[in-house]
Order: structure tokens, then sequence, then C-alpha cells
């Protein structure tokens, strides 16, 4: 009799999080959407533990709070540039839990092979050993595939792609020897012991397939694979709803699955490639992105801060364009306090936010809206394009592959094609850079040699700075 | 309908409201829901509780504690996390 009440339960969760999720498209109702998805976790974890009945708490007890503990600690200390390498981990957990509970509920099982030798019937069906299996492969790619985005996305490891010899070879094979062998355990007959063999073989497999899949794609498009990883992780989730007959999980898993999937095709239309490509993967940094072309520029401008200051003094209107750089530099709060600035003296203040700007979707309104920028005055590629043309100064902070006309007239080069902000049209550029090396794609930018474009050197935060104290003299 | 079938076709459902659901949101949006969508992932939780039921310290309730403590690590820094992002944002 409990457990229908227990269902019924689940169901109202189910229902808090797709309500909660719908709370998302605003963003003043998107925090009460977020709490409806942290009750409806609640309301699942104890209606859980309720149908659990009397067991033997003490395991259960000391992982809720070891990992509540460290969750929190982690999300209390993290810092708003560091979002997309937290994610990331946070990703992988996710996907660590739901192999864990596939290896879990095997070796629970396992010694039921002593009496019948069929991995299914011990499973209590097909589709229990199948999923199992499921959910202990994505999860063990979704674990390794988001540490390594993670060590790339926090630059322990170099973000340039890592090509193995043969290693579109090595993942076919990888992927199809696990898909093999969770054939072979689900549908064959087996002692415990090589069941075990097995089912730990493909685990291994599959941790490695994780790290071989992302090794090879370069940091510009970890957004991408974030957003995939993340879809990975809820489809874990959903695999293992099927292993425990659990519809809870399954939807749950299905929703994040389906923000994956659409948060991966925005960021692949943002950047021009297809999604097919993105899930063979292997992109990023090889043939598709050309020869590095670095050097070469003859007509580049450059001026000072104080130069800044002079022209932004008599300007009537200005577009921010941040970029990564920004978040290196940490200049959210000096951004902001120019443009207070500015505004102060009768300049309309715009920020032009590219989708694939910064290192995740979306890390840019983050970011700014950390530093008090007011979401509204934020605007989408799409929206804000055409406002170039009539803008005074456009300055572009940190941002370099975004801003590249070369994707609209330059059919030749690997970006043709890819939507950018159209920077090139305001009347005056100022590009904020540390150096004249190329950003993420590795080519060259013909916007730093366009005749109404100066190229300021330096830190972004400092050069925000020197124009602030410049702007307050004058 | 087969156990399997009813959760197929949950499976599908779902996933046909998460689209409709998740298209809405603006992509000023995109980072915190990419974070409680994490979160929500989290749900595995359910699944690993149920993992852990007895006191001995067999390979399965090993497997069982690291289980729950991972996904309590998702689900309390994804929630909080966001909440963190989505405070910060105000307008004028």
């Amino acid at each position: 009799m409990t457990s229908s009440y227990i269902s019924l339960g689940y169901l109202g969760a189910a229902m808090l999080f797709i309500f909660g999720l719908s709370q998302l498209s605003k963003v003043r109702t998107a925090r009460r959407g977020n709490t409806m998805a942290a009750v409806a976790m609640l309301a699942a974890i104890v209606l859980t533990l309720i149908d659990l009945g009397s067991v033997d708490y003490r395991y259960i007890i000391a992982g809720l709070i070891a990992g509540s503990a460290i969750g929190a600690i982690a999300a209390m200390r993290v810092q708003m540039t560091q979002m997309p390498e937290m994610v990331a981990l946070f990703n992988g957990v996710g996907g660590a839990a739901s192999a864990l509970v596939g290896l879990s509920f095997f070796f629970a099982n396992v010694h039921k092979l002593a009496d019948n030798p069929s991995v299914s019937a011990m499973l209590g069906g097909e589709h229990f050993a199948v999923t199992t299996v499921l959910s202990l492969l994505v999860g063990a790619v979704t674990l390794t595939g988001s540490v390594v985005a993670f060590l790339k996305l926090s630059g322990r490891m170099t973000g340039d792609p890592i090509l193995l010899p043969l290693r579109h070879l090595l993942n076919i094979v990888l992927l199809g020897g696990t898909l093999g062998i969770g054939v072979w355990i689900t549908t064959g007959v087996f002692t415990p012991a090589s069941a075990i063999a097995l089912i730990l073989v493909v685990f291994f497999a599959a941790l490695t397939l994780g790290v071989t899949a992302v090794i090879p794609i370069g940091g510009a498009d970890m957004p991408v694979v974030i957003s995939l990883l993340n879809s990975y992780s809820g489809v874990a989730a959903a695999m293992t709803g099927f292993v425990l007959s659990n519809n809870l999980l399954i939807i749950a898993g299905s929703l994040v699955g389906a923000s994956g999937l659409i948060l991966t095709n925005i960021m692949c239309k943002a950047m021009n490639r297809s999604l097919a490509n993105v899930m063979l993967g292997g992109f990023g940094g090889d043939s598709q992105l050309g020869e590095k072309d670095t050097g070469g520029y003859t007509t580049v401008k450059e001026s000072s801060a104080e130069e800044v200051a002079l022209v932004l003094e008599d300007a009537s209107s200005c577009i921010f364009v941040p970029g990564y750089g920004l978040a290196v530099a940490q200049a959210q709060h000096a951004t902001r306090e120019l443009a207070d600035l500015l505004q102060k003296r009768g300049c309309k203040v715009s920020y032009a936010i590219h989708p694939v700007a910064g290192r995740m979707p979306g890390h840019m309104n983050v970011l700014l809206a950390e530093a008090d920028v007011p979401y509204d005055q934020l605007f989408e590629m799409d929206v804000i394009n055409g406002d170039f043309k009539s803008t005074d100064v456009s300055i572009v902070l940190g941002a370099n592959d975004v801003v590249n006309p070369a994707a609209l007239n330059d059919k030749s080069s690997p970006m043709y094609g890819m939507p950018i902000l159209n920077v090139h049209e305001s009347r005056m550029v100022f590009v904020v850079k540390r150096s004249l090396s190329p950003g993420f794609a590795g080519i060259r930018n013909e916007l730093f040699e366009l005749d109404n474009t100066n190229m300021v050197f330096g830190d972004a935060k400092a050069v925000l700075t020197e124009i602030i104290s410049e702007l307050k003299a004058a | 309908m087969s156990e399997l079938m009813i959760g197929l076709y949950v499976f599908v459902l779902s996933i046909v409201v998460g689209f409709e659901v998740i298209t809405k949101v603006p992509p000023t949006l995109h980072t915190p829901l990419m974070s409680g969508a994490n979160a929500i992932s989290g749900i595995t939780i359910v699944g690993a509780l149920v993992c852990a039921q007895t006191g001995d310290a067999s390979f399965a309730n090993i497997f069982g504690f690291f289980a729950i403590s991972f996904a309590m690590i998702n689900v309390v820094g994804g929630f909080l996390v966001t909440d963190r992002m989505l405070r910060m944002f105000r307008k004028r």
C-alpha cells in the first residue's frame, strides 16, 4: 500500500521538476524555479528513505552527510569565473553516481549466478541487464569525460587538442568493445567470477573511452563538450531509472538529457558546426580549423588608454563586447565601473553577448550579473547586430574569433559561415587584448587591421582601470 | 503493457516535455540552466539510496556509499551554486 503513496509522491516531485524548469524561462522567476526543483529533489530523497523502511542506515547517512558537505563547500567557494569547470566537475560526479549504482546493483545480485548462470535472469530480466550495463557505460564515460573537461577548463591540462595516433579507430574499438561485451553479458551465461571480470572490463573500457573521446577536443570547444556531457549525465540517470523501474528517475533524467541536447545544438550553431560532427568526437583543432596563422599583421594601429578616454569623452553610444579574456582578467567589475561613468556622462551603454563568448553558454551573463550589470543592458547577437552601424565606439574585451569579419566575407577562411558580432560596422573599435596572438580557432583576425580599429594592448582590467582614471581626470 | 514499454513511453514523453520547456529559457540564463539541470541529474541519488541497505562492508554497499556521496555533491552543490548565480541577476 505504501508504495502507491510513494509513487504518487514521486509523480508530484516529477511535476515540481517540470514546473521548476519552466520557471527558468524568465529571470524574475528563475530563482523560485531552482528552489522548486531543489524541493522536488528533497521530496524524492525523503520518499525513497520512507520507502526503504527499516534498513541499516549507516552507509546511507554517512554518504548523505559526506556528499552534502562537500557539495555545499564547493558551491560556496567557487568563483564565478570558474563556473564552467565547476559544472564540469559536478557533471562528472553525477556520472560517477550512475556508474556506481549500476555496479552496486550488479554486485548485490552477482551471487545468484551460482544457482542460475544467466545474467539477465540474475538482474530480473533482459531489460534490467541492458540498462544496468548502459547506466554503467554512460555514467563512466560522463565521469572521465567531465574530469578531462574540468582539467582543460581549469588550465591544469593543455587546452590544445591531444591527438593520439589512430584515435578514431581507438574510440570505435572502445565503444564497439564495451557495447559488444555489454550485449554478451546480458545474453550469455557466466560464473560469478567471469561475470565480475567482464563487467569490470566494460567499466574500465568506458572510463578510458571518456578520456580518449575528450582529449582531442580543443579548449575552445569545451562549451559544446560540457553541454553534451550534461546531456549524457541525464541519460545515465534515466538508464538508472530503467534499472530500478523508477519513473521519477526516467523523467528527471530525460529532462536533463533534453536540456543538454538543446544547449549543445545552440553551441554548435554558434560555432557553425554540425551536431553529428560533435557526437563523433575528435573535432576541434585539426583539419577543420586550418593552419595556425599567427603573424603577418601589417597595418595594426595601437592606442593608449588615454586616447581611448579621449574618444569616449565625446561618444554618445558605446557597446561592450566581452569575451573569455574578460573572465581571465576578472575585469567584469572594472567594466561595470566604466559603463557607469559613461552613462553618467550621457552615453548610451549596452553589452553584446555572443552565444559562445566565455567557456560555457551564458557565462558572460553570469559574470556581468556578478558585477551588478543590469541584465536588460545585455543583448544577444541577433538583437544587437543591427545597432553597431549607429554606434560610436565598440570596445572588445578579450574576445577574438566571435568578432572576426572573415566569417562573413572570406570564403577561404575556416571560420566562414560562423555567426559573428558585427563590431567592425561601428564608427570606432577598440580591441583590448594582451597581444596579437590568435584566438581559439588559431586564425588571424581581419578586424585588427581595419581602418576604424585600434588595438589597446594589456590586461583588460588594468587597461579599463586606466581609462576610468583618465576619464575621471578629464 | 510491459514495465519496459511504460518506461520507454515515460522516457520519450519526458524528452518531448523537456524540449518544450527548455527551448523557452533565454540565453541569459543558460549557465544557471546548465548547472540547475545538472543538479537535477543528481536524481540518481534515489537509485543510490536503494543500493546501500545493509550494514556489511560488501562491494554493493561500498559502491552504494560512494554513489550516494557523489550524487549528493551533484545535488547540493548544483542547486546551491545555481541559487548563488540567480541571486545576482537584477534589473536596473
